[in-house]
């Protein structure tokens, strides 16, 4: 189960996004995750390794890595990845449970029930209304909570993005106060400010998606409004055709009653 | 055979859980097994190298690393996870045994095309009769294994923190000596992480068999009030144990009928022994 996997389970959730949706999961992959698999992972894969101190004092260097780095960068940015990607899996279990009920009214051969065959259920695309809306639009809002909750916890952890060369530690053993020398400090920095950039058009992205939905739902609203006879909407052509079936036997009945009376 | 193999194996057990199942296995692949795998394992790698005693003793460092970590978090995880994720290839197997059945039956009822065979394959199988105890059972399984993992963790490392320094005496350290262990922050957070997702599935878990226990019981309740009236989805009336047993009765009476109406009409044929002990 690797990142691989984690591409396959959300590419499917793609096929149900909207345009903005489908760019932000595009960058998550391209600029992130895989910037953070074959660039990132080997600048910081030396990190405890060559993280030198002057001193010949053992444990000394373990301590003041412990100090400086209490979690590397590689591993805040691989559960910040996690927990942003996964919001889209509540929009890919909503999906599959309308598919399910869809095919459930398809194999009980319900009239209400448009759909050819199962392929073509299964096929569908769903359009974001309704109860999807709303799971659509929580799982933009977390996505948002959690990247401002990890740029904040990387900004609190590190005083900032800026990865220095020299730190200065006196956490015991060390004797008095000890030098110690951070390799590769600056394409540490650079990668650091690279996947921070990213970050942030991530967010900018989703924000432009919330407002994106949130305009289409209040268009969608008006329109209804100013017109309620027309149901755009597709969960109320079942009851539209209901109604119009209902019509028409009514009618047929009516001319049946007139015919019998004249 | 490596976590992408299990995920296969276990992807297939999916379709038959129950959502709170679904929702339990999602957990488990994406917030144990992935950050098992892309995060915890580079965090433990270097835990022997890294691993510093304050001597210059030969063999002072091995024995101190093995008196203090008999067997590293990550082995013991790997295998919680593994304990934990099979019980669910029980309920696979029966699955597949009454799936198996079901192409039985349709093959006796002459039924055997490869519409319905299909369709036997693909369709979701109620969790009812046998099928909900091997269920229930699978999932009290998957409890005492998470609770049992968890008891050894707290055993073998008290209070889930990792400690920067230890002191150890063993054999042939001279005296006490202080020995400094590598990334201890980083560790404790991720200890404390994989607790406490540990404890959603056992959350999860339970959640599922007060379901699973409630249904039962509402089913049960249905039962008596109204007694079945042989309708309902196809293949879930179709395949109960005593619809199936009514079946295979009924084709068995058939089959019998058929061949006492076959030697009364050839009665030369009893005479190479009465196979027919009815007639």
């Amino acid at each position: 189960m690797d990142w691989g996997a984690l591409h396959t389970i959300l590419g499917g959730v793609n096929k149900h996004s909207t345009s903005i949706g489908k760019i932000w999961l595009t960058v998550l992959f391209i600029f992130r995750i895989m910037i953070l698999v074959v660039a990132a992972e080997r600048v910081w894969g030396d990190e405890q390794d060559d993280f030198v101190c002057n001193t010949l004092q053992p444990g000394c260097k373990n301590v003041c890595y412990d100090h400086f780095f209490p979690i590397s960068h590689i591993r805040l940015w691989a559960l910040q990845l996690i927990f942003v990607s996964t919001p889209a899996l509540l929009v890919a279990m909503h999906v599959a449970y309308r598919r399910h009920e869809k095919k459930r009214q398809f194999r009980k051969g319900d009239q209400k029930c448009e759909y050819k065959d199962i392929e073509e259920i299964r096929r569908q695309r769903f359009r974001i209304e309704g109860s999807l809306w709303w799971t659509y639009t929580s799982s933009i809002f977390f996505r948002l909570v959690f990247e401002a909750v990890f740029m904040y916890a990387f900004y609190f952890m590190y005083d900032g993005f800026r990865m220095p060369r020299l730190m200065k530690c006196n956490a015991w053993p060390c004797p008095n106060t000890v030098d110690c020398f951070v390799s590769r400090p600056t394409e540490k920095t650079v990668f650091t400010i690279f996947m921070i950039a990213v970050s942030s058009i991530c967010i900018l992205l989703n924000v432009a998606e919330l407002c994106y939905l949130l305009t289409k739902f209040f268009l969608r609203r008006s329109k209804k409004a100013v017109n309620p006879k027309h149901q755009p909407n597709h969960e109320n052509k079942e009851e539209t055709k209901q109604n119009e079936m209902n019509e028409l036997i009514s009618d047929s009945c009516q001319n049946t009653v007139i015919g019998f009376s004249s | 055979m490596n976590w992408a193999g299990l995920y296969t194996v276990l992807s297939g057990v999916n379709r038959h859980s129950t959502s709170i199942g679904r929702i339990w296995l999602s957990v488990i692949f994406i917030f144990r097994i992935m950050v098992l795998v892309v995060a915890a394992e580079s965090v433990w790698g270097d835990e022997k190298s890294a691993f510093t005693c304050n001597t210059q003793q030969p063999g002072c460092n091995s024995v101190c690393y093995d008196h203090f970590f008999p067997i590293s978090h990550i082995r013991l995880w790997a295998l919680q996870l593994i304990l934990v994720t099979t019980p669910a290839l029980l309920v696979a197997m029966h699955v597949a045994y009454q799936q198996h059945q079901e192409k039985k039956l349709l093959v006796l009822t002459g039924h055997a095309d490869p519409k319905h065979m299909e369709e036997v394959k693909k369709h979701k199988m109620r969790i009812s009769g046998s099928l909900w105890w091997t269920y229930v059972c699978s999932v009290v399984f998957r409890l005492l294994f998470e609770a049992v993992f968890m008891y050894i963790f707290y055993m073998l490392y008290p209070g889930y923190q990792m400690v920067r320094l230890v002191k150890c005496e063993a054999y042939p350290c001279p005296n006490t000596v202080d020995c400094f262990i590598s990334r201890p922050t980083e560790k404790t957070i991720f200890t404390v992480f994989m607790l406490v997702t540990s404890s959603i599935c056992i959350v999860l878990n339970m959640a599922e068999l007060v379901y699973l226990v409630v249904r039962a019981c509402a089913r049960r309740g249905q039962h008596n009030s109204n007694p079945p009236s042989g309708k309902g989805s196809f293949y879930g009336h179709k395949l109960s144990s005593e619809y199936k047993q009514n079946e295979i009765n009924q084709l068995l009476t058939e089959q019998d009928s058929s061949l006492k109406d076959m030697l009364r009409r050839n009665p030369g044929l009893q005479e190479k022994g009465d196979r027919c002990s009815a007639c």
